[in-house]
C-alpha cells in the first residue's frame, strides 16, 4: 500500500485500477495481436515472393535458346518484354548494354553483388511510394559437353507489384488494431465495473465511519457476501457496537452523577431557605451578644451566605447540564444593562467605563449581568485596578472587554480558566467565590450563541473577552 | 404596619420567615397549606400574601388563581431557582411578583413593599393638573381613586396590572420598555425578570381589551416594549 502510494501520489483506487487493467490489456494486445500479424505478414510475403520468383523462372524458360555471340539492345528489350507483364516491369542485362522498361536506379548494389554471383535474389522496394517485390537473377547455359550450367552474364531484374498483399497486409493491421482497440475498451468496463465492486463497500465504508465519528454511534454497514471487504465491515459493526456501548455506559455514569449532583443541591436548599431567613436576624442582633458568640454569629452569617451562594451556582449549572437552561431574550441597550450592573453592585466607581450610547441587542438582561458581575468581580478580586471595562460593536456581534492590570493569568491556568472549580492559586481562599462564577459566564455566553474569551495583555494584566449576537437567532 | 399571610409546607422555613418579616415589624401569619391559607383568609384578610408553589394538597397555582378569583390581594410566590415554567405559570395565575428560594428576608422585605406601594395611590405631583377623570376610549381612568372602568362598568384590576395600567396611561403613545416598567411599576430595574412585565400584560389585556389577541390599549413594540394606544 505504501509502496503504491510512492508510486501514485494522489492517485485514488479507482484511478489505480482502471491503469492497471489498461495497461494489462494493452501489453496482451500488442503481444497477442502483434506477433499474429508479423507471423501472418511475413507468411503472406514469403508466398508472394516464392510465387514471384517460381513465375519468374518459368518465364524465363520462354528466353530460351538464347541467341549466341553479341547480344544487341534491341535483343534485350525483346526478352525484357517477354519477362514482364501488364503489372511489372522488366530489365535485362548483358555486360554494358541492357534493355528494358525497368529503371535500372531502384536496384541496389547489394543485390547486384547477389547476382553477379550467380545466385537468385529478391528485395522489397519503395518505387513511388508502393512497396514492390524486385527480383534478380542471372541467366545459366548448358555447355554441350558437361550438363554443368555456369552464368552467362545475362541478368535480368523484375519489379512485380505487391497490391494486393499490402492490401492483405494493411486489412491485417487494421483488424489487429480493432481487436486491440476492442479489448482495451473491454478492459476499461471491466475495470470500472470491478473498481464499483470494490470501491462502493469501502465508499460505504468511509461514510459509516464519519457518521460514527461524528457521533452517530447507530451506524452500522449493511453487510454482503463473505469477502475481505465483508469482514471489514463486520468489524466496523462490532466496533461500534461496542463503542456505542460504552459511551452509552459512560453517558449514564455521568447522567447519574450530574442528576445525583442536582439532587443534592435542591434537597440542601430547604434548610438554606430557612437559616438565610434568620440570618439577618442573628446579624442585626450582634451588638447585644457578648463577644464570643457574636463572632460566633457573624460566622454563621458569612457562612450561610456562602453557602447558599455555592448551592444557587451549583443549581445554576445542573440546569446548564440538564439542557434546562433557557433565555428570556428581550431588546436591550447594552450600556444602560452594563450601568445597572454596575450599580446594583457599588462598582461604579471601582471600574473605568467605555459604553458607547445606542448600542442596542436583543439578549436576556439577567444573564448578560450575570456574565459581567462575574467577570467585573473576577478583576476586581484577582486583577489590580484601574479595571477597565469597553463594550463596541463589530459585525452584528457586542462585544465586552474586561481588563485589569494585575499580573495576569498564568500560561497554565489560561486552558482551565473557565473549568468548574478551578482554583488558579492552591493557596487562594476558598471564601473568594464558590468556583463556578467563571463557568456560568461561559455557559451564559454558549447559551447565548456567543463566545468568552480569556487571554494576557501584552501590555500586563488579564483580559476577559464576551462577544455576543447582536440578534441571536435572527429573530426580529 | 402590613399584615402577610405566609402559606409554606416546610416547618423550617415557615418559621425562618416568619422569624425574619415579623423582626422586620409585619404582622405575619403563617399556615402550612392552601387550604388552611385560603380559610384564614377568608376569616382574617390580609395585605399582602407569600405563597410557596410547591404545597402538598392544593398547589400554590391554584391557591394564586383562587384568591385572584375573589380579590385583588397582592401575591409574591416563592419558587425554586430551576423551575423557570413554575415562574410562568404562577405569573400566569395571577402572581404579582416572586422570590427565588433560599431567599433574603429583605430581597423578600423590598418585593412585599413594591407590591404594597402599588395598592396606595399615585403620588400626585404638584404642578401638574390632571382633569379628574381620564378617558381613553371606553376607558375611563380614575387615577385619585384608582377605579378603572370600562363602557361604564368598573373593571376589577390587581394592584399590579392597576400599577401597569397607569404607567402606560400616564404618557399615551409613548413607548416604555419591559426595563423601565420593572423600575417603575416593580421597583426592580433592569436585574429584574422581564416575564413579570409579559405576564402582566396578558393579564391586563384580559380584561380591558375586547379582544386580547388584538390589543389597542396596550400594544407591543416588538423589540422595543409597550405603548398604551394610540387609540
Amino acid at each position: 500500500m505504501t509502496g503504491l502510494r510512492k508510486l501514485s501520489p494522489g492517485w485514488g483506487l479507482r484511478t489505480r485500477l482502471l491503469l492497471a487493467f489498461v495497461l494489462l490489456s494493452v501489453l496482451t494486445t500488442i503481444a497477442v495481436a502483434g506477433v499474429g500479424y508479423r507471423t501472418a505478414r511475413n507468411t503472406i510475403l514469403k508466398n508472394t515472393q516464392d510465387n514471384a520468383v517460381r513465375e519468374l523462372t518459368s518465364r524465363i524458360q520462354l528466353l530460351y535458346p538464347l541467341p549466341v555471340g553479341r547480344l544487341s539492345e534491341d535483343m534485350l528489350l525483346n526478352a525484357a518484354g517477354k519477362l514482364a507483364d501488364r503489372d511489372s516491369d522488366a530489365l535485362v542485362t548483358a555486360g554494358t548494354v541492357s534493355g528494358g522498361d525497368l529503371d535500372g536506379a531502384v536496384i541496389s548494389d547489394e543485390l547486384k553483388e547477389f547476382v553477379a554471383q550467380g545466385r537468385i535474389a529478391w528485395q522489397r522496394v519503395d518505387v513511388g511510394g508502393e512497396t514492390r517485390l524486385l527480383i534478380g537473377t542471372q541467366l545459366r547455359l548448358t555447355t554441350s559437353k558437361s550438363r554443368v550450367t555456369e552464368p552467362s552474364g545475362i541478368e535480368i531484374y523484375v519489379l512485380e507489384p505487391l497490391e494486393t498483399e499490402s492490401a492483405d497486409i494493411a486489412s491485417l493491421a487494421r483488424s489487429a488494431w480493432l481487436t486491440g482497440t476492442g479489448a482495451v475498451v473491454l478492459a476499461l468496463l471491466l475495470a470500472l465495473a470491478a473498481a464499483r465492486s470494490v470501491l462502493g463497500p469501502v465508499r460505504e465504508l468511509r461514510r459509516a465511519a464519519h457518521r460514527l465519528g461524528e457521533g452517530d454511534l447507530d451506524t452500522r454497514l449493511t453487510i454482503h457476501g463473505t469477502d475481505e471487504l465483508a469482514e471489514v465491515g463486520k468489524t466496523f459493526n462490532t466496533t461500534a457496537e461496542s463503542l456505542q456501548h460504552h459511551v452509552g455506559e459512560l453517558e449514564r455514569m455521568e447522567s447519574d452523577a450530574r442528576r445525583f449532583v442536582a439532587d443534592v443541591s435542591h434537597e440542601l436548599r430547604t434548610p438554606l431557605a430557612a437559616m438565610t431567613a434568620v440570618t439577618e436576624v442573628l446579624e442585626a442582633e450582634v451588638a447585644g451578644l457578648p463577644e464570643i458568640a457574636g463572632r460566633a454569629v457573624r460566622l454563621v452569617s458569612q457562612e450561610t451566605h456562602n453557602l447558599t451562594r455555592l448551592v444557587n451556582d451549583l443549581i445554576e449549572v445542573t440546569r446548564f447540564d440538564s439542557g434546562s437552561a433557557s433565555l428570556a431574550l428581550d431588546e436591550v441597550d447594552v450600556a444602560e444593562a452594563i450601568g445597572a450592573t454596575l450599580r446594583a453592585r457599588g462598582w461604579v466607581d471601582e471600574v473605568t467605563t467605555e459604553l458607547p450610547a445606542g448600542v442596542r441587542a436583543r439578549l436576556d438582561p439577567r444573564r448578560l449581568d450575570v456574565v459581567v458581575a462575574n467577570l467585573v468581580g473576577n478583576a476586581l478580586r484577582h486583577g489590580a485596578p484601574p479595571v477597565r471595562l469597553r463594550l463596541s460593536v463589530a459585525e452584528e456581534s457586542l462585544m465586552i472587554e474586561v481588563t485589569d492590570e494585575g499580573p495576569g493569568l498564568k500560561e497554565e491556568v489560561l486552558p482551565h480558566v473557565f473549568d468548574r472549580f478551578y482554583k488558579a492559586d492552591t493557596a487562594r481562599s476558598r471564601s473568594e467565590g464558590s468556583g463556578l462564577g467563571l463557568a456560568i459566564a461561559w455557559e451564559n455566553a454558549k447559551l447565548h450563541g456567543g463566545r468568552l474569551t480569556a487571554a494576557n495583555r501584552q501590555q500586563g494584566g488579564a483580559i476577559f473577552t464576551l462577544r455576543l449576537p447582536l440578534n441571536p437567532g435572527g429573530d426580529a | 404596619m402590613p399584615r402577610v399571610l405566609l402559606i409554606e409546607d416546610d416547618h423550617a422555613v415557615r418559621d425562618g420567615l416568619q422569624i425574619a418579616l415579623t423582626y422586620q415589624g409585619h404582622t405575619v401569619d403563617a399556615v402550612e397549606s392552601g387550604e388552611e391559607g385560603l380559610a384564614r383568609l377568608s376569616a382574617d384578610p390580609a395585605d399582602v400574601v407569600v405563597l410557596d408553589l410547591m404545597l402538598p394538597g392544593m398547589d400554590g397555582f391554584e391557591v394564586c388563581r383562587r384568591i385572584r378569583a375573589s380579590g385583588d390581594l397582592p401575591i409574591i410566590m416563592l419558587t425554586a431557582r430551576n423551575d423557570d415554567i413554575d415562574v410562568v405559570a404562577g405569573l400566569e395565575a395571577g402572581a404579582d411578583d416572586y422570590v427565588v428560594k433560599p431567599a433574603q428576608p429583605r430581597v423578600l422585605e423590598a418585593r412585599i413593599k413594591a407590591v404594597l406601594r402599588r395598592t396606595g395611590g399615585e403620588q400626585r405631583q404638584a404642578g401638574t393638573p390632571r382633569p379628574e377623570v381620564e378617558r381613553h376610549g371606553d376607558l375611563t381612568i380614575d387615577r385619585d381613586g384608582l377605579v378603572v372602568s370600562k363602557q361604564g362598568r368598573p373593571v376589577s384590576l390587581a394592584p399590579t396590572e392597576m400599577r401597569l395600567l397607569l404607567e402606560l396611561s400616564a404618557s399615551p403613545g409613548r413607548v416604555l420598555s419591559r426595563q423601565q416598567l420593572l423600575e417603575s411599576v416593580w421597583d426592580q430595574g433592569y436585574l429584574g425578570d422581564s416575564r413579570l412585565v409579559d405576564a402582566c400584560v396578558q393579564r391586563l389585556r384580559a380584561k380591558i381589551e375586547d379582544d386580547a389577541a388584538a390589543p389597542v390599549y396596550v400594544q407591543t413594540l416588538r423589540g422595543f416594549g409597550y405603548r398604551f394606544g394610540p387609540l
